[in-house]
């Protein structure tokens, strides 16, 4: 195995401190489109993913990242799912970083992750879910690098290039995690005021974290509340407006992913399109995104494709899970 | 109805948890084995589940295929975040690690990332670890349930995604894991530990009818045998019975 190809930027807790500090940090109104909201992505980012596998995926904002054709994009996410697939399949990334990358047992290894990676086409850097969310928790704290006892003693040290660390008390070597401080966080939250103060029911996830480690932050929320409604619930506000950038209002804004307690992930959709792919490779993603993707101008329209029926459902069994 | 290889597993491996204990498990047969164990023999275990869930209770019919799902979390006691559910096992809070693996060998090291000699050009490309160096590295002790075939049971693992023993000895405290390590291997044709000096495989148990020449056939080096190698029980109606009634639809249980 080859050396870590390490890349400062990741971990430059001055720089990060330097660039948050020399932006605004506005508790005005952040209410805008979500062509507008990721016109604040470039080419070449690095993104980090809020929410989880097929759990609480910001798809509006990964449908338009892709429909506004970036490119060079370093894909950051603790467990990789379908969005993962699309912008390997679209060109989008060059490079992702997780712990893990597939759809679910059901379905097996993910075809389009082996193929682009298989190839060389993408890299894949693989860091354990506690050291990914201990990189993100290190940039969260503002801080270049965490302790930790996971993670050491593997073949993944030697993939992303984790150093140790003597603790100046006992002497013991740990492992020492590096921040990860992304461009840009994108992630989708239950529900928001207009001033961008987010609010999450049941997995939290990692979002939290990455919200406060990134530069750049947009939300898509299921619902706005009012200012009002955040003040008499200020405990469950989990991402401060003043972090935010950009906040989109959009309904099913994860769907065909879950969102806890409101929608469940729409397995058949998963079935459907790993079927596809079984039956004709990395090409059936490309229809699909000319379909899912690409086609559709609005997110209304997107949404019309699975049909009100199959939402509606979809929201039944998910209050049979949580209610 | 004869048993399945999975109901074999999830039996055999639920009768490793005690009662009075935190258990660390993943989807598919560990959390089956996990909530058999509850159900049966072990009311005061805890589940924990990676996606940041502390105490669910499955509901049957309705198995989660992700750590991170709605389905995952029925009925929890807490939703944690990802970052601060491992954190209990860095701390010490997880007794046993419930762990399942592609490829694992003689010194109980697990391989879920890539076949191949080369990380950046694999021969094919695994899904990766999750959580599972974690759950290697921060649990008490860590049991590994998987099928038992000797194209998994090789002599040394293409990539050490979750470190058990290393290259056996002291070789996982020198590395610089403080604790834990796999102490028991459950599969389909018995149940094995490691040598205390050595940290090779050892059989420790077979379960009926299987020969130690047909489970030295299966596996791809050498194993050793322990002290007393015994014949497991086999699974007792009540355990199948809870077992088919935690998955109807044998979405796992094959």
């Amino acid at each position: 195995m080859g050396d870590p190809d390490l890349r400062p930027a990741e971990w430059d807790f001055v720089a990060a401190r330097r660039r948050l500090e020399s932006k605004p940090k506005s508790a005005g109104d952040k209410l805008t489109s979500v062509e507008d909201a990721v016109a604040r992505v470039a080419d070449g980012d690095r993104i980090a993913v809020g929410g989880c596998l097929f759990s609480r995926t910001p798809m509006a904002l990964v449908r338009e990242i892709l429909r506004q054709r970036r490119t060079g994009l370093t894909l950051i996410r603790n467990l990789m799912c379908t969005e993962g697939e699309f912008m390997m399949a679209a060109g989008a990334v060059e490079r992702v970083m997780t712990a893990w990358m597939s759809i679910g047992l059901p379905w097996g290894v993910s075809k389009i992750m082996r193929h682009y990676v298989e190839s060389g086409a993408v890299a894949l850097e693989e860091w354990s879910h506690l050291a990914l969310g201990l990189r993100f928790r290190a940039a969260a704290m503002g801080v270049p690098f965490l302790p930790t006892l996971t993670m050491v003693g593997s073949d993944l040290v030697g993939v992303g290039g984790m150093k140790t660390v003597a603790d100046p008390y006992t002497g013991e070597s740990l492992g020492a995690v590096p921040a990860l401080f992304p461009d840009v966080a994108v992630v989708h939250v239950h529900r928001a005021d207009r001033f961008g103060n987010g609010q999450i029911d049941g997995y939290p996830h990692m979002d939290a974290d990455i919200t406060r480690a990134a530069a750049t932050v947009l939300v898509t929320t299921e619902e706005i509340i009012s200012d009002d409604e955040t003040r008499r619930h200020p405990d469950r506000t989990v991402i401060p407006g003043f972090v935010v950038d950009a906040l989109v209002h959009v309904p099913f804004g994860s769907y065909p992913h879950e969102c806890y307690g409101l929608y469940e992930a729409d397995y058949g959709h998963f079935a459907d399109y790993t079927a596809a792919i079984d039956a004709q490779g990395p090409p059936a993603v490309a229809d699909y995104l000319k379909r899912y993707v690409y086609g559709p101008t609005t997110y209304d329209d997107y949404l019309e494709l699975f049909g009100g029926e199959r939402l509606a459902a979809q929201q039944k069994l998910a209050r049979e899970l949580t209610g | 109805m004869t048993t399945s290889a999975a109901e074999l597993l999830a039996v055999m491996a639920s009768r490793q948890l005690r009662d009075d204990t935190t258990v660390f498990a993943g989807v598919g047969v560990p959390l089956l084995a996990a909530a058999l164990a509850q159900q049966r023999h072990a009311p005061r275990l805890t589940m924990v589940i990676e996606g940041g869930i502390i105490g669910p209770r499955i509901k049957p019919g309705r198995l989660p295929i992700s750590t991170n799902e709605m389905r995952a979390g029925h009925r929890a006691q807490m939703l944690p975040g990802i970052t601060d559910t491992f954190l209990f096992a860095q701390r010490g809070f997880l007794d046993y690690g419930f762990m399942g693996g592609a490829q694992i060998d003689q010194h109980g090291n697990v391989n879920t990332s890539v076949l191949g000699s080369d990380y950046w050009k694999p021969k094919v490309r695994l899904p990766g670890t999750g959580g599972a160096n974690d759950i290697a590295s921060l649990c008490r002790e860590v049991i590994i349930v998987t099928a038992h075939e000797k194209r998994r049971f090789v002599p040394k693992v293409d990539f050490v995604t979750s470190p058990a023993w290393l290259e056996g000895g002291d070789a996982r405290r020198r590395a610089g894991l403080f604790f834990g390590g796999v102490s028991r291997v459950v599969t389909t044709l018995g149940v094995f530990g490691f040598d205390p000096e050595s940290r090779r495989m050892r059989i420790e148990a077979l379960h009926p009818g299987v020969t130690r020449a047909q489970v030295q056939e299966h596996t791809g080096f050498p194993l050793l045998d322990g002290p007393h190698v015994s014949e497991t029980a086999p699974p007792e109606a009540d355990e199948l019975e809870m077992l088919r009634a935690l998955d109807p639809e044998r979405r796992f249980l094959g």
